[in-house]
């Protein structure tokens, strides 16, 4: 006798049940060794330099607050040397158009930069000035918050980090950047990069990239590529919860502004003008 | 229960088991041969023992999670040196300390990877250095 309706329903369903469960990944759990910890939080804290540093030939170079002043007076007009150095050393692609620029580093009149604390009567010697604009590592930084990946955070030490490797190319930090620090990858960058630095990866398409402090030169034990190449030593970096770092004596020393206070961000690059 | 068209529909189906199963029973007795992995680089060479950062076995089932663990340490912790089971300590870096040894990338990861069919994305970023030298 033919099966009804009912029972055909029954081995079917049977049937398939039988068919999806050989496929489901049951009992195959991760042995991985328990000596890999895998904590993969947001703004974990750098860790406390307990661990043996075989990083460089240097000691890493920890901080409470990584912090850029730039001593605009002392920067000669024209010069690139910095932006230059920074693009070499992280690989940032030149698309050679100002629609898809791609910056860590860039160079802006002191009048646009500081729109707010200039005025028309300024002398040409100071609102003409061009002064390098960084990321501002801020202490609040609105970029992070806005992350819905967190592919950008902030670490222990205050730098703005991002991980390349979550970012989805979505813009919101884009968006939250008052300062404009982040630039998005709107092409494959790699065959735009001059000259590739093996020590440091490229990034795709629709990623977004930005100033990192140099932190890997600094877990390498020596300072950012900008502060280093500049001859005019216009560029300090330091710890700023230091009382005898550069940065910090510099700013005990002088009078200097931060662009654009007011949006209460808390920059950490410091114009000295 | 009665079969309307049953000829049609039991062709139909002798026809679509026929051509699904095509890759498996024209396949069938050959064997592909299992990747031919070089591990004759001169960085191993040089080296006394020749010792990956764990053990081969581990390594070779759980490279992956390794390098997706060092990742996570490196760019999120801010820490670049790891601890093997034996208590070594090495650099975290996947063009510095992996393609330091395995230097053959294409007939080390690629040959293995091409095997399984795996396609990795870590070099849209990461560059060979074999390739800018």
């Amino acid at each position: 006798m033919a099966p009804t309706r009912r029972e055909f329903l029954k081995i079917a369903g049977v049937s398939a049940i039988g068919l999806v469960l050989p496929t489901l990944p049951g009992g195959q759990i991760s042995n991985l060794s328990p000596h890999i910890t895998r904590s993969a939080q947001a703004g974990m804290p750098a860790s406390g330099g307990v661990s043996p540093t075989v990083s460089g030939p240097l000691p890493a170079l920890r901080a409470k607050r990584w912090a850029m002043a730039v001593d605009a007076g002392k920067c000669p007009p024209g010069c690139r040397d910095c932006i230059t150095a920074c693009h070499l050393a992280h690989n940032v692609p030149d698309f050679g158009n100002p629609k898809d620029d791609v910056h860590w580093i860039g160079l802006e009149r002191v009048d646009h930069v500081f729109s707010a604390e200039t005025h028309p009567r300024l002398p040409e010697s100071i609102k003409g000035l061009s002064v390098p604009v960084f990321c501002n590592h801020c202490e609040n930084p609105p970029c992070v918050r806005v992350c819905p990946t967190q592919a950008t955070f902030q670490r222990a030490d205050g730098i703005v980090m991002m991980d390349y490797h979550r970012c989805i190319g979505c813009r919101f930090c884009m968006a939250a950047c008052p300062y404009g620090s982040r630039s998005m990858n709107y092409r494959d960058p790699r065959p735009f990069v001059p000259k590739q630095n093996p020590d440091f990866p490229t990034r795709t398409k629709g990623v977004v990239e930005k100033c990192n402090f140099c932190e890997e030169r600094l877990a390498r034990g020596i300072f950012p590529a900008c502060v280093t190449v500049c001859k005019e030593k216009a560029l300090v970096f330091g710890d700023l919860e230091d009382q005898g770092s550069d940065v910090r004596r510099l700013l005990d020393g002088r009078f200097s502004i931060r662009r654009r206070p007011e949006l209460g961000t808390g920059p950490q690059v410091y114009y000295l003008l | 229960m009665k079969l309307y068209d049953g000829g049609k529909i039991i062709a139909g189906i002798a026809v679509f088991l026929i051509v699904a199963s095509v890759p498996f029973w024209y396949g069938r007795g050959k064997a592909v041969p299992p990747p031919d992995l070089k591990l004759d680089t001169p960085a191993i060479e040089r080296l006394k023992e020749k010792l990956c950062v764990e053990p081969a076995p581990y390594m070779r089932a759980n490279h992956m999670k390794l390098l997706g663990a060092w990742r996570e340490s490196v760019v999120r912790e801010g820490n670049r040196s790891y601890r093997a089971a034996d208590g070594k300590v090495y650099k975290i870096s996947l063009t510095g300390t992996c393609l330091e040894c395995h230097s053959n990338k294409d007939q080390f990861c690629d040959r293995c990877h091409d095997y399984a069919g795996a396609k990795p994305n870590c070099w849209s970023c990461h560059i060979i250095p074999e390739e800018v030298r």
